[in-house]
């Protein structure tokens, strides 16, 4: 029977290595402690940010909850109805405090959607343009100038929205109040601009030279490649940046409570820009800071908040999995 | 150097043949009738910036006839390539001169028209690169952008450019599937499909193999000899077996220059260069 220690008999060959190639036991229990405490700590700091999203999740809803509450089933239901479906907002009311939120939900949608419909087009030229048309140069300038604008403070967009462009709009559009949709969803348009550029010059970018190639081969001409190949192919990347773009505007507090003029209503005659609006964010912020805490109006706002996190989780979902596609196809 | 036997042969072959000084190529053997010329090249350079691409090509090529074009890594030959249908101006600060004519028009000329050259100059890439659309609508990206929008016409075109790609047994059930699910291979021979389909003169293969395994090499090169003919093919290739089997004619090129240019079975046995010589034997590159 052979001996193990056969096996790590030095030869002349070993002989010339000049760092041993096995260690002591004390080392190796050394190295393996080591590894043990590093990967622990690596797996406490990943799991210490899960849980804060986990937590603030449990916190909303358990604060959020005792809204609906209420003597039977039946009650809770219909006050469930009536938060989403009325549009009176009077949590102070002395007698009757009405809790109907849904004008606040579509004063969020609203200056949303019209931001959107600001920001994509031109989010989405300027994209196209960044990646096909420009020079290396001028897009080694001009990106990170608009990222500037995503790292500008809310607050400062937020005074200019009252400073500047609530006057600018009385005088010349002729507005009985500055501080309105238009107002919010220009501001907001400028603040998901640079996300949705950015995101979107990405996974144009991320699109192949050679498929290019193939295209301008095929006798294509340039708007032909990027209508035709370029723009299916960066496409979930593209709906990404746009959902991405929504999620920044629909969380958006500073800004809409500052520039949106705060009434809950929904404007009438829809199309009707110049009318002020309140949106879900702003109504937290502006009234969870002096409500008195365990009130309904408290646990009401809670139940905005817990709203506001489903809108966002489910966007962001989506957009997980449309950039989960562009990741796919570029492997 | 040492006199190595293999080239002491050949010079005693050469001694037999008639040849031209070297400076005026070779071209008495193998020369193109003026009329089936389909590209000339006459001095023409392409620099990228101040770069030199390839320098002072003279040469011609036979329509309907396999071309090979050799040499070493950086030497020019795809870049010459690339000069036929213009792919090089999407490199800024490119810049020709001297004269490439395909079917008699100078491609450099200001007035040809880009789109309508590489309809008819189609390309092949080294990597397969389809669209990441269905099969079907890969090969009928090309004749769509043409205006063609019968579903028949689309139809009848596709299964065509199929089948004369060889392709058409193995996808026939798949048409509307990803083209992204078909091995590296089959992406090869949709791509030469997909150029089929605009019916081109001209096809120019950039090493069309050299990211395939032997076997779907072989099918490449079967389908080469196929398209012969039919189509003039000028194809870049690394391997020089392969310009070997499937070339009428080879062109060495090397830093930048035409070497020389000859039928292929003359190159590779009694080459007049002794450059050519020893690339092809293996002594560099």
């Amino acid at each position: 029977m052979k001996k193990r220690s056969d096996h790590s008999m030095q030869t002349d060959a070993a002989a010339g290595f000049s760092r041993p190639l096995r260690l002591s036991a004390g080392q190796d229990l050394r190295g393996y402690l080591t590894g043990r405490a590093a990967r622990t700590l690596l797996f406490i700091t990943a799991f210490v940010s899960v849980a804060a999203v986990l937590l603030i999740f449990v916190f909303v809803v358990r604060e959020a909850v005792p809204f609906f509450k209420s003597t039977d089933a039946a009650a809770s239901l219909s006050r469930l109805k009536e938060f989403l479906t009325r549009t009176q907002w009077f949590p102070e009311h002395e007698a009757h405090p009405e809790y109907g939120v849904l004008a606040i939900i579509v004063g969020s949608l609203y200056v949303t959607v019209v931001s959107l419909l600001i920001a994509v087009p031109i989010g989405l030229l300027a994209a196209v343009f960044l990646s096909d048309i420009a020079s290396f140069k001028v897009r080694q300038i001009c990106k990170p100038v608009i990222e500037i604008l995503a790292a500008i403070p809310s607050v400062a967009y937020g005074v200019f929205a009252v400073m500047v462009a609530a006057p600018w709009l009385q005088k010349h559009l002729g507005f009985t109040t500055g501080t309105n949709a238009l107002n919010a969803s220009l501001i907001l348009s400028i603040m998901a601009l640079p996300t949705i550029l950015s995101v979107a010059e990405d996974s144009l970018s991320a699109v192949g030279r050679d498929i290019r190639q193939a295209s301008y081969g095929l006798g294509a001409t340039r708007a032909e490649t990027m209508i035709r190949v370029v723009i299916p192919a960066a496409g979930s990347g593209i709906l990404a940046a746009v959902i991405l773009g929504m999620m920044r505007a629909i969380g958006e507090t500073m800004v809409v409570w500052m520039a949106s003029g705060n009434a809950a209503q929904i404007p009438s005659p829809w199309w009707d820009l110049s009318q002020s609006v309140r949106t879900m964010t702003a109504t937290i912020a502006g009234e969870l800071g002096e409500v008195p805490k365990g009130t309904t109006h408290y646990h009401s706002l809670f139940a905005i908040g817990f709203l506001l996190l489903i809108f966002t989780f489910t966007l962001n979902l989506i957009s997980e999995s449309f950039l989960s596609r562009v990741k796919r196809r570029q492997r | 150097m040492d006199a190595i036997p293999k080239r002491s042969n050949a010079t005693e072959r050469r001694g037999g043949v008639q040849i031209g000084s070297p400076k005026s190529r070779p071209h008495t053997e193998s020369a193109i009738r003026p009329e089936k010329v389909i590209i000339r090249a006459s001095g023409f350079s392409l620099f990228y910036g101040e770069k030199m691409g390839v320098s002072d090509i003279t040469m011609e090529i036979e329509a309907g006839s396999v071309t090979a074009i050799i040499g070493p890594s950086g030497c020019g030959k795809s870049t010459f390539l690339r000069s036929i249908n213009r792919m090089n101006d999407l490199i800024p600060r490119t810049r020709a001169e001297g004269l490439l004519a395909v079917g008699g028009q100078d491609v450099y000329d200001k007035r040809t028209n880009l789109v309508n050259l590489r309809r008819q100059v189609g390309m092949v890439f080294q990597r397969p690169n389809p669209f990441a659309k269905s099969i079907y609508d890969n090969i009928s990206y090309g004749p769509r952008l043409q205006g063609i929008r019968s579903r028949t016409k689309l139809n009848a075109i596709v299964q065509q450019c199929l089948e004369d790609a060889a392709l058409w047994e193995e996808v026939k059930e798949d048409l509307h599937k990803s083209a992204l699910a078909l091995s590296g291979g089959q992406q090869q021979r949709l791509c030469i499909a997909r150029t089929l389909a605009n019916k081109p003169k001209v096809i120019l293969m950039d090493e069309p193999c050299s990211a395939l395994d032997p076997l779907a090499t072989a099918r490449i090169e079967d389908l080469i000899a196929a398209l012969k003919g039919t189509y003039t093919i000028v194809i870049v290739t690394h391997n020089m077996q392969q310009a070997a089997r499937v070339s009428d004619r080879t062109a060495f090129f090397c830093l930048g220059k035409l070497i020389e240019y000859d039928l292929t079975d003359k190159l590779f046995t009694n080459p007049s260069e002794k450059s050519t010589e020893d690339y092809i034997t293996g002594r560099f590159g």
